[in-house]
């Protein structure tokens, strides 16, 4: 028997990034705020603390910071005519729960997607001419510009806590920075971390190489901090455990070092563990919702709560999930092309050297999840999509994260998996090997979606979340051309031995071995209700008194990882919401 | 010989009425310092703010327990005091008292039935406070706090203390000076309104000042040199306050400010009693009454010698020379100190901006009693969350980590490393405070 409780002016769903970033804003505001948070609560002391957390068994194999698929999961399957099967074993993406999200877990590294990327469809079409996109491509422009959002994004960059090095401040090329990047209004809130020799060896070797590197930008404190809300950081320490678990130092950034605290001092705030979203509630005239139905694990029961204005602010995946299951919006049809929910859903697509050095140590307990440096010189701005016959690009990385051993010895190849000539093995190259990794766009496609599975349910009942997702011809061709510009790049390096990991012609998604954990698309934000299920201030086409944030609203999957782009787009929407629609709740656009 | 008797007998008498007065009499209690206007009503807000300013939440509310409904146990030297229901709560709080009633507790320790209150109440110091603040605070108990039925344990100290018209005597040496606050002519306002708070309703004196042989705080203000220059608490050691090696007098005004207001500046961060006072009292005072304590202390105090050419030069210092170089035949203490330490405090003991305190100087690191380093190490310390700085920052404990034997070697390489100078830490002292924490 579900009990109700007092109604909320705002509820939110989830408590991580954008569940904080709304929380904090909205409380400002004066409203009662309530988030919903399926999973245990957590702050860094005692639940990250040293050294219970440098548990590699627990955290790192084991996944012990993750939701476990016995609880959540999807099923997946590769193209329509795959049945879907339930993703039972953590591997290719890891999702978090818990007070703070994959926001306590993952590696830091922040990033702007690049000029073009904002009006992706156009910028095609005019440069290179609508045919060099394939047939199903449904990439598509964001309905708001880089300029709109740029006050949006550096907001998030100095409330998280961005380390990096500018590279266009206001148009200037900074010396030392991405010559590449958007146009920035600021400098990074701190200055770069240190690099590892790793990173160093890659940075000679682009430079000598004509290209142009830069240090990572992450959200990894390379000094004391405190952003606006007075939250602070302490400077990193490089033990390299970021990601899969929480800092123990303060000094990766988070909803727990960025915002948590100094929400749970405002009084209008609350935010309920173990409370786990179910749907979202629609009014009899499926014009507004109402609140939001949750489950109560402490107590076994289903809840209703009342909000005048409900948030989802989970993970993407769970985002979409939720609005399939309340029905609200279309469902997509790839067979039709027709319906919304679900629509555009993407991956990235990753792909790297690894090279072995007999007389190098990189010393690879050393390290930071945005360690090293990087380079731009094929982004998706800085490629030829014409000649070179694929929409996309990706950006490179070389500095080693964490020397774990138990999942980060890499080994030349055909070493022994087990016994004495792995053993030979490892003592020949622990230490040895570095790595340097491509990390590229994805697209968006007719047969790349998500919906509800006709068979497996969750243990709610819901029906499952349904993955269908492959690599495209697009995307080969795209990581092809990255291992191409690599290898010659990598060998002036001159390493003992090196190998490629790149993904060639032919190859089928695979669950098994991590790979990245941005998933977008499924809600996406456009101008045209009929192409997306958010308007460009992330409200719902639909409800109006709904909106959603997360990387569910992205038309396409960028080269970069999507955290930055999430929180810019959330103080973007809750600018919108506290501006524009709290005087007049009504559909902005 | 017979008249002898008499005399004696006759002093005995004398005596035996004198003891009996003693006893009996009641207390001549202290009047308004200042004739207010009839019509005189405190602002709004005045007499809560005279409540943070005087910390009476601090002693008066029990953990978990309602505001002011006291049961509180402190532990003193004689025993344990459990401290009152000062909520206005007619039977088992203060409802019935008058202001002359209130305004006697404060100024002479006595309550309306003419018992004396145990010199844990700071009335020592309360003496100083003005008579608009005692107005505002008995109109803030009367009329802004909850009644709350709670009758506490009633404190019984063993013989002789549970005798307490015997601090009648103590009251003479102790608390007879003129009630009210004497400002300092021809000093700035800034350094009165500092001294008054510190002095008065601060009570700042209780802890941070030494106990004379009487118990009594040996000097109650700044004329006297042992004023602020360090005392005890439950055998922790508070720090001095003006002495050139102090925070007050190393740290700038603001930095010291800032740590009233937030538990943390760029250099410290409060721990035990401290913490506690920062979350109940100081967080709540304005900034420019934070600021006129700071400025206060500055001036009572003797500033550090070459103090800019220090800060100026930073010089490597032996032990970040042992620590950076990791020897593996490096002693235990710098050993523990990498493993433990070093990430969050820095080889050069410098710690990181307002985040992770500095250990070099610290005054907690370098106590007179290493109760409270030792208790830090075992069972870490939390910041509270204040306006100015909300996070909750915490240093994890060591307990289940580090043995006695271990945690003494640490302490004891803290209390040597960098520029500190303090005595050794035994693992017996260990074992006492983790011990402490048992029950």
């Amino acid at each position: 028997m579900a009990r109700t409780e007092k109604k909320k002016d705002v509820v939110l769903v989830g408590f991580g990034w954008t569940g904080a970033i709304m929380g904090i804003e909205l409380a400002n505001e004066g409203l009662e705020v309530l988030a919903l948070e399926r999973g245990h609560d957590q702050a860094t002391v005692p639940d990250f603390q040293y050294p219970n957390m440098i548990d590699e068994l627990k955290y790192g194999i084991r996944y012990g910071m993750m939701e476990k698929p016995a609880n959540t999961t999807v099923t997946i399957r590769r193209s329509l005519d795959e049945e879907a099967l339930p993703y039972r074993s953590l591997g290719t993406f890891l999702l978090g729960t818990g007070v703070g999200g994959a926001g306590t877990h993952w590696n830091g590294l922040n990033w702007r997607p690049m000029q073009s990327e904002y009006r992706l469809k156009s910028y095609v079409t005019e440069k290179f001419g609508a045919d060099v996109m394939t047939e199903d491509m449904t990439i598509q422009d964001y309905p708001m510009t880089y300029e709109e959002l740029e006050p949006h994004f550096d907001r998030f960059e100095k409330v998280a806590g961005i380390s990096g090095t500018a590279g266009n401040i206001n148009g200037k090329i900074v010396e030392g920075g991405n010559p590449f990047e958007a146009p920035r209004s600021d400098e990074y809130p701190m200055p770069a971390m240190p690099s590892t020799w790793d990173g160093v060896k890659f940075r000679d070797a682009a430079k000598a190489a004509g290209y142009h590197p830069f240090p990572s930008p992450g959200g990894i404190a390379s000094k004391d901090y405190k952003n606006e809300y007075n939250m602070q950081m302490g400077p990193c320490n490089h033990c390299g455990f970021c990601e899969r678990y929480g800092c123990y130092n303060y000094s990766k950034s988070s909803p727990q070092t960025a915002i948590i605290d100094a929400l749970k001092r405002k009084k209008n705030f609350e935010y309920r563990v173990n409370s786990e979203v179910l749907r979202v509630e629609k009014a009899a005239d499926g014009k507004t919702v109402t609140g939001v139905t949750y489950f109560d694990h402490k107590t076994g029961e289903e809840v209703f709560q009342p909000a005048d204005l409900v948030i989802l602010t989970a993970f993407a995946l769970n985002n979409v999930h939720l609005m399939l299951v309340s029905g609200i919006g279309q469902p997509y049809d790839p067979n039709t092309n027709e319906g919304v929910v679900g629509r555009n859903y993407a991956y990235q697509i990753t792909g790297g050297y690894t090279l072995f050095f007999k007389d190098e140590n990189f010393n690879p307990f050393i390290g930071t999840g945005a360690n090293g440096f990087c380079i731009d010189d094929f982004g998706i701005d800085n490629i030829d999509f014409a000649k070179e016959g694929f929409v996309g690009g990706a950006y490179w990385r070389a500095g080693q994260t964490n020397g774990q051993p138990g999942h980060t010895m890499p080994l030349p190849a055909g070493t022994p998996s087990w016994g004495a000539g792995w053993k030979k093995g490892i003592g020949e190259w622990y230490g040895h090997a570095m790595n340097i990794g491509a990390h590229g766009s994805v697209m968006s496609y007719r047969g790349h979606y998500l919906d509800l599975d006709p068979t497996y349910k969750d243990r709610h009942g819901r029906p499952m979340l349904r993955m269908t997702y492959n690599w495209h011809p697009n995307e080969i061709r795209q990581t092809q051309f990255m291992k191409q510009k690599m290898e010659p790049v990598a060998k002036s390096m001159n390493p003992t031995t090196l190998q490629e990991g790149f993904k060639k012609e032919g190859a089928m998604f695979d669950v098994r071995p991590y790979q990245t954990t941005h998933n977008t698309g499924g809600t996406v934000t456009g101008d045209d209700p009929k192409t997306s299920v958010l308007n460009r201030y992330l409200q719902s086409w639909d409800c109006h008194n709904l909106f959603v944030m997360g990387a569910n609203t992205f038309p396409q999957n960028t080269q970069y990882n999507p955290t930055g782009m999430v929180g810019g787009l959330a103080y973007w929407a809750v600018n919108a919401i506290r501006k524009d629609y709290l005087p007049n709740p009504r559909p902005l656009v | 010989m017979k008249k002898l008797i008499r005399v004696l007998g006759t002093l005995v008498v004398l005596g035996i009425i004198a003891l009996l007065a003693f006893i009996f009499v009641p207390v001549q209690r202290t009047g308004p310092v200042t004739q207010l206007a009839a019509d005189f009503k405190p602002a709004e807000g005045q007499g809560e703010y005279v409540m943070r300013a005087g910390d009476c939440m601090a002693c008066h509310t029990n953990e978990g327990g309602k505001p002011f409904a006291g049961g509180r146990a402190i532990q003193s030297p004689m025993g344990t005091i459990w401290t009152t229901n000062i909520t206005p709560d007619k039977e088992t709080g203060i409802g019935n008292w008058s202001l002359a009633d209130f305004r006697a507790a404060l100024y002479d320790g006595v309550t309306p039935n003419g018992t004396h209150l145990y010199p844990a109440m700071p009335y020592e110091n309360y003496r100083k406070m003005s008579e608009e603040d005692i107005v505002a605070l008995y109109d803030y108990f009367m009329h802004q706090v909850e009644p709350v039925s709670n009758k506490v344990e009633e404190t019984r100290l063993a013989f002789p203390f549970n005798m307490r018209f015997g601090l009648r005597a103590w009251n003479w040496l102790a608390a007879s000076y003129p009630a009210g606050f004497k400002p300092v002519q021809g000093a700035d306002e800034q350094f009165n309104r500092g001294k008054y708070l510190v002095e008065g309703a601060g009570h700042c004196a209780a802890c941070h000042s030494p106990r004379n042989l009487f118990m009594a705080q040996d000097g109650i203000d700044d004329t006297s040199k042992a004023f602020l220059s360090g005392g005890e608490i439950d055998g922790y050691t508070a720090p001095d306050l003006r002495g050139p090696d102090s925070g007050p007098q190393k740290w700038t005004t603001e930095q010291t400010a800032a740590y009233l207001a937030t538990a943390r500046n760029a250099h410290s961060s409060a721990t035990g009693e401290m913490m506690l006072v920062v979350r109940d009292s100081l967080q709540y005072l304005t900034h420019e009454d934070n600021m006129a304590i700071a400025a206060y202390l500055k001036k009572i105090g003797t500033a550090p010698a070459n103090a800019s050419a220090a800060a100026a030069k930073p010089e490597i210092t032996e032990t970040e020379k042992l620590l950076t170089d990791a020897k593996p035949d490096m002693p235990l203490g710098p050993r523990l100190y990498l493993d433990n330490c070093a990430a969050c405090h820095i080889v050069n003991g410098k710690g990181a901006g307002e985040t992770f305190p500095e250990l070099d100087g610290n005054s907690l690191v370098t106590a007179k009693s290493p109760k409270g380093l030792i208790s830090v190490i075992l069972h870490g310390a939390e910041l509270p969350s204040t306006a100015d700085r909300p996070m909750k920052l915490r240093m994890q404990g060591y307990d289940n980590r580090l043995s006695d034997e271990e945690v003494a070697t640490l302490a004891t390489f803290l209390r040597e490393g960098w520029h500190n100078k303090a005595p050794s830490v035994s693992a017996a002292e260990v074992k006492a405070v983790r011990n402490l924490a048992a029950h």
